[in-house]
């Protein structure tokens, strides 16, 4: 009952800091909206006894991907976006649309797992040790090549953002 | 507890959200936003199954995923900024050309 209350506050406020995202018109006030969707995620990462995962949301998503965006969109001088016409017309065949696939996603879920439920968190302490145990041996070659990707990804902001000569 | 079927809902309402921020937006840094977006209801329903059969690999997954978020997030702003630079616009309507 506790997790319950728990999960509709914080998918409550994820919600309604993603539509917030789609409403606002000035950047830097959707930005702000998507930390606040990256934060109550975390909350409910914990809920579903992901402590590790919760942590590097809140340190990788809400802390340096969104300063990076934040930095971008500060640098750039970003002001309020223009609609034009063909956003006007999106916005009401794509509306509905969007209210549609939502339904028929969650009648699916709803017959397919209505009843299934997930289990309780109280044996799950060793998360951490386990995802390292898991990391480590059996997806250490995956680790290498993102380390590598993450290497080429500096090389080639610096190569694409710094000035012409 | 929680049943299973609202976790994936949740992540449905998101995804969707996030599809359609990044159809309706014209702003470009907007649209980058609702990729990151989608990639968090993604990583959502990763970490629900990861629970759901008591097994690690799904949260293993979202560490991939969010790895790959930050690369594609340096990059693509980096992009962004060069393209500013020659065009002086952020709206995405303004770039149709991919010569800089």
């Amino acid at each position: 009952m506790f997790h319950q209350i728990l999960f509709i506050i914080f998918g409550a406020v994820c919600v309604a800091g993603a539509i917030n995202l789609l409403a606002q018109r000035h950047p830097i006030n959707s930005a702000l909206s998507l930390v606040v969707v990256m934060g109550s995620l975390a909350l409910i990462y914990l809920l579903l006894g992901a402590e590790f995962v919760a942590a590097v949301q809140v340190i990788v998503y809400a802390g340096a991907i969104m300063v990076l965006f934040v930095f971008t969109i500060m640098l750039l001088n970003a002001g309020a976006e223009e609609r034009t016409r063909g956003s006007h017309i999106a916005l009401w065949v794509g509306g509905p649309g969007v209210v549609v696939l939502v339904g028929m996603i969650s009648w699916i879920m709803f017959k397919q797992l209505g009843e299934v439920e997930i289990g309780s968190m109280v044996n799950k302490t060793d998360n951490t040790h386990g995802i390292a145990t898991l990391l480590f041996k059996d997806f250490l070659l995956p680790f290498e090549i993102t380390s590598v990707l993450i290497l080429i990804a500096i090389m080639g902001a610096v190569v694409l953002a710094g000035r012409r000569r | 507890m929680v049943p299973l079927s609202w976790y994936l809902i949740l992540s449905a309402i998101l995804f969707c959200l996030g599809v359609s921020a990044f159809l309706l937006k014209r702003n470009i840094i907007t649209i980058f936003m609702s990729i990151e977006l989608m990639l968090n209801a993604v990583n959502l329903s990763f970490v629900a199954f990861a629970n759901h059969w008591r097994n690690l690999n799904g949260q293993v997954f979202v560490f991939f995923v969010m790895v790959v978020a930050a690369a594609e997030a340096t990059v693509g702003l980096a992009i962004i900024i060069a393209v500013f630079r020659t065009r002086e616009t952020l709206n995405v309507d303004r770039v149709n050309l991919l010569k800089l």
